[in-house]
């Protein structure tokens, strides 16, 4: 189904879940609100037509100095319909929180906690929230563009 | 909660067996794993970070020291997105020739994980036999682009340059030795008692979970998912090809060994079908904002010259936009989210990292499995930590 069908549906669901949609270069992104995020995901992944069931990526990206600041990035796949879709959430830059996906797709677990560790975006839900590249002791959050290139 | 009898062992970072710097904590029951704890990070060098203040053209040169033992195929993957957010098309000389590389570097890749693996549960012979091959890939690649490990040989809107004299009778004359070479290794594991041993029923996981984990390449394959990008979204003229993906049963160690054994001559086989129907024609776009002039007008002319100095200095303007292309690479779906702001240089670089992905599975396959497993399968997941710490 294409873009405008997937979100008439994800409507009916969650009137205020999208914020926006785009398409570029042959890709779907849809942009959300952070508070109907674990929901929709929880939506996508098991309806059964939409069958969005492969977490590609997760991932986050700073805007510094727009405000919302931050964004988090999920690249999903279905494999039976053959098909990708781009989730985005905006998010503050005071303290930024997000519901954890762990508990639809496993695969989120260790991609939240690079996103912590890099960009300080906490996840409410993980089980596990911790760094995962970075030494436990690191200050900063260095993919942050406020954080040099030489920490 | 750890039961008082459990002890805990540290595996790594230093370790032969870890394929890199991995730690893994080890709580044991005896020999038996209770939980196993990958800790990662010991690589982490700043790539992404490190690629926002390059231009899209150096950033080629970081890509090939992600996956070091597969450069071609990170190469692609972040020309491809490059080119998809330019909405760049590719001639088809140079997708033929990519194609042609990627294939080499996946054999190139499988033979080192073949050897490393077959060493790692105690079978010291293959490595010596895959490696001998694997020289004949790399010094096909030295012949095209100067180097073994580290090629940069693809470029945005194509190749760097056309492939030398005699690379296309060296190239046919590896692939007609090839299946036999793959036949002896056979012969060495196959169906060696020990080996089989040591490899089926060890670390198995399911379809769903493997989905649900999100992995990817013969690690999915081998859980009998028939997932392969080449076939499922073709990129640079995969489809012109004929080739099978061959599927596991059980997704063990030892199903993970046959999908790998098989995917080598499969890629044997469109090795040969490119060299048979390689097209002639250029082997960069049509593109002089993005594309570099060729060298010997560079050396002639002062436009060329200045053409060139202006691309390599300050790089190319990219549209305002997200985008994200993947490869099948030997590791699993390797790909690249690119955001850029207008600017000559990234302003995200995301490095979806199969190898990351694929990892995080490995404290459920090690559940309840003897210690001696452990190493088996680590090796079976087939991880290179440069691309998971980047």
């Amino acid at each position: 189904m294409n873009l405008d069908e997937l979100s008439n549906k994800i409507k009916e669901k969650f009137p205020q879940g999208i914020l926006a949609t785009s398409s570029f270069r042959g890709e779907d992104t849809i942009i959300l609100r952070a508070e109907d995020l674990l929901d929709i995901c929880r939506y996508l992944h098991d309806e059964p037509e939409i069958s969005f069931d492969y977490l590609t990526d997760l991932c986050g990206v700073d805007y510094f100095p727009r405000e919302p600041r931050f964004e988090v990035v999920y690249h999903l796949c279905s494999l039976k319909n053959r098909c990708r879709l781009r989730l985005k959430v905006p998010l503050p830059g005071e303290s930024p929180k997000l519901s954890s996906v762990t508990s639809v797709w496993k695969g989120a677990e260790w991609l939240e906690r690079e996103v912590y560790d890099l960009l300080g975006i906490s996840f409410v839900g993980h089980p596990d929230l911790r760094r995962i590249l970075l030494p436990p002791d690191w200050q900063g959050h260095p993919l942050r563009k406020d954080y040099p290139l030489r920490g | 909660m750890a039961k008082p009898e459990t002890m805990v062992l540290n595996m790594g970072p230093q370790h032969p067996s870890t394929h890199g710097v991995l730690r893994v904590v080890l709580e044991l029951d005896g020999e038996v794993v209770v939980k196993a704890t990958p800790d990662i990070g010991f690589l982490h060098r700043g790539l992404e970070k490190l690629a926002e203040s390059k231009t899209y053209h150096q950033c080629i040169t970081l890509t090939d020291r992600l996956d070091y033992v597969a450069g071609m195929s990170n190469n692609l993957a972040y020309v491809l997105a490059v080119e998809k957010l330019l909405g760049l098309q590719v001639p088809p000389r140079a997708q033929a020739i990519r194609v042609l590389m990627c294939e080499l570097q996946r054999i190139a890749s499988h033979l080192f994980w073949l050897g490393t693996h077959a060493h790692d549960i105690g079978a010291m012979t293959p490595l010596f036999y895959a490696l001998r091959e694997r020289d004949e890939i790399l010094f096909m690649f030295e012949m095209v682009c100067g180097s073994r490990l580290t090629p940069s040989y693809f470029r945005v809107g194509g190749v760097a340059q056309d492939l030398p004299e005699g690379f296309t009778e060296k190239c046919r004359e590896f692939t007609r030795q090839f299946p036999a070479r793959v036949d002896e290794y056979e012969t060495l594991l196959t169906k060696n008692k020990i080996w089989m041993k040591r490899t089926q029923g060890v670390g198995a996981i399911s379809a769903e979970e493997a989905i649900n984990f999100g992995l990817s390449g013969p690690i999915l394959r081998a859980s009998n998912v028939a997932w392969d990008l080449r076939k499922a979204m073709p990129y640079s003229g995969y489809e012109n090809y004929e080739f099978i993906v061959p599927t596991g049963k059980n997704g063990d160690v030892y199903d993970r060994y046959l999908v790998r054994l098989m995917e080598m001559r499969q890629a044997n086989e469109i090795v040969r079908q490119v060299l048979d129907k390689m097209p002639a024609g250029p082997i960069k776009a049509d593109a002089p904002q993005v594309v570099y002039p060729p060298k010997e007008k560079v050396t002639q002319s002062i436009e060329a010259l200045i053409h060139h100095f202006h691309l390599a200095s300050a790089g190319f303007p990219t549209p305002k936009g997200e985008v994200y292309a993947s490869i099948e690479s030997p590791k699993g779906e390797l790909g690249f989210y690119l955001v850029s702001d207008g600017s000559n240089k990234p302003w995200r670089f995301r490095v979806r990292p199969p190898s990351f992905i694929n990892l995080s599975a490995l404290s459920k396959m090690v559940e309840g499995r003897l210690v001696a497993d452990v190493v088996a399968i680590i090796g079976s997941i087939d991880i290179v930590l440069a691309e998971i710490d980047r």
